[in-house]
């Protein structure tokens, strides 16, 4: 296959972050923050003042860093960006959407879990249990 | 249905028959091989998929149980220890390890999270007051990181083998609707031309073979005649005199010519 992204294997990527104050902070608390020689972050941090530009910025620039495996972003976030999300399709960096505290988790807006129903409607994999 | 009508553009020659005879084999084999491979990987799409649903429901959880863990550590050690947190980051302790793992073929990552054991936070976080439930919180979060990371190599799996399956089956539909068929009209085709050209072959043989026949008729007919013409003047000359056989060659260009 021609097209097949090169999975890149090495031993230390970061996990990249775009979500809400409290998220950050509980995360960064746990030692996944990074930030390199030119004071660059792997996280942004949404509040009110941030504009979707921001936000669309960070998103291009963690899926495209090559020493970042995942991106955790939450949903209300993701939701903002909600285009640039669904037209992304690479395997590498993982994107993930993840649940803030306090906007409620709708895993219709997911977007692998809506492929997950698309593909799987007939089935009681997706669909039934949520 | 123009499926069924092309073939390939070949000479019907016993030799191309063989060719294209070996090609269909091989495109049977391959079309298996594809086969067996397209449902190995949906085997292991399903359990994927079942792994990512279940993860995704106790991501839930954990994060519920983080959030709490963090709102508890607020509470004890004030609010201003997000300050501290967000000024205190330097090197990243905990990273991803991607690995890749082969399944029918189809390399998919794996992404383990990997803690520094060195590096075991030794910040001043929390000194002060709340110290335990700091500790707790960041228990809380390293483990939400374990679950999202395996949800993100699960993820990620799932969106690599989507795209496996989704070529594997795109090939074995084109060996079984486009290829094979072509090749089987191919073959009909030569056959049914070879079989044409033997018959040609046959009818050929058989005309010459009447042809002959009927000039050889022909040529007794006109022996038997001949023979009669002379049986009749025969007692005329039955004995050969002296005089005539010595003048044979005198006479002979007076003969028939004999056409055979």
């Amino acid at each position: 296959m021609a097209n097949r992204v090169q999975i890149p294997t090495n031993s230390s990527a970061l996990i990249a972050m775009i979500a809400d104050e409290d998220t950050v902070v509980g995360f960064l608390l746990a030692g996944v923050g990074n930030v390199d020689i030119r004071r660059k972050t792997n996280y942004l941090i949404v509040d009110s003042k941030t504009t979707v530009k921001q936000i669309e910025d960070a998103f291009k620039e963690f899926t495209t860093r090559e020493d970042i495996a995942i991106v955790l972003i939450s949903q209300y976030v993701a939701n903002m960006i909600r285009f640039l999300v669904d037209s992304y399709n690479k395997p590498v960096p993982a994107i993930l959407e993840i649940p803030s505290k306090d906007h409620p988790y709708d895993p219709a807006h997911d977007s692998v879990l809506s492929r997950v129903k698309y593909l799987f409607n007939t089935e009681s994999v997706a669909s039934g249990r949520r | 249905m123009s499926g069924q009508t092309q073939r390939l553009n070949v000479v019907p020659t016993v030799t191309m028959l063989g060719v294209v005879k070996a090609r269909l084999v091989g495109a049977t084999r391959g079309h298996a091989l594809l086969k067996k491979k397209s449902d190995a990987l949906t085997v292991q799409f399903r359990q994927i998929l079942k792994k990512i649903v279940s993860t995704k429901e106790s991501m839930g959880d954990i994060m519920k149980t983080s959030s709490f863990a963090l709102t508890e550590a607020k509470y004890v050690a004030g609010d201003s220890i997000k300050h501290v947190v967000l000024e205190n980051v330097r090197e990243a302790s905990l990273r991803v390890r991607s690995r890749q793992e082969n399944v029918a073929g189809v390399k998919l990552p794996k992404f383990e999270h990997a803690a520094d054991a060195d590096a075991a936070r030794s910040d001043l976080t929390g000194l002060a007051r709340g110290g335990q439930q700091v500790q707790q919180c960041r228990a809380a979060y390293v483990r939400a990181i374990e679950v999202l990371v395996e949800l993100a190599s699960l993820q990620t799996s799932f969106l690599t083998l989507d795209e496996a399956i989704k070529t594997t089956n795109r090939r074995v539909n084109a060996l079984e609707n486009v290829v094979k068929p072509r090749l089987e009209n191919t073959i009909s085709y030569i056959k049914g031309e070879l079989d044409e050209l033997e018959r040609e072959d046959f009818f050929r043989l058989k005309k010459i073979q009447g042809y002959k026949k009927r000039e050889i008729q022909k040529q007794m007919q006109l022996q038997l005649q001949l023979q009669m013409r002379s049986s009749s003047d025969a007692p005329l000359n039955k004995g050969v005199s002296f005089d005539s056989s010595r003048n044979l060659l005198a006479v002979a260009d007076k003969d028939d010519d004999i056409i055979f």
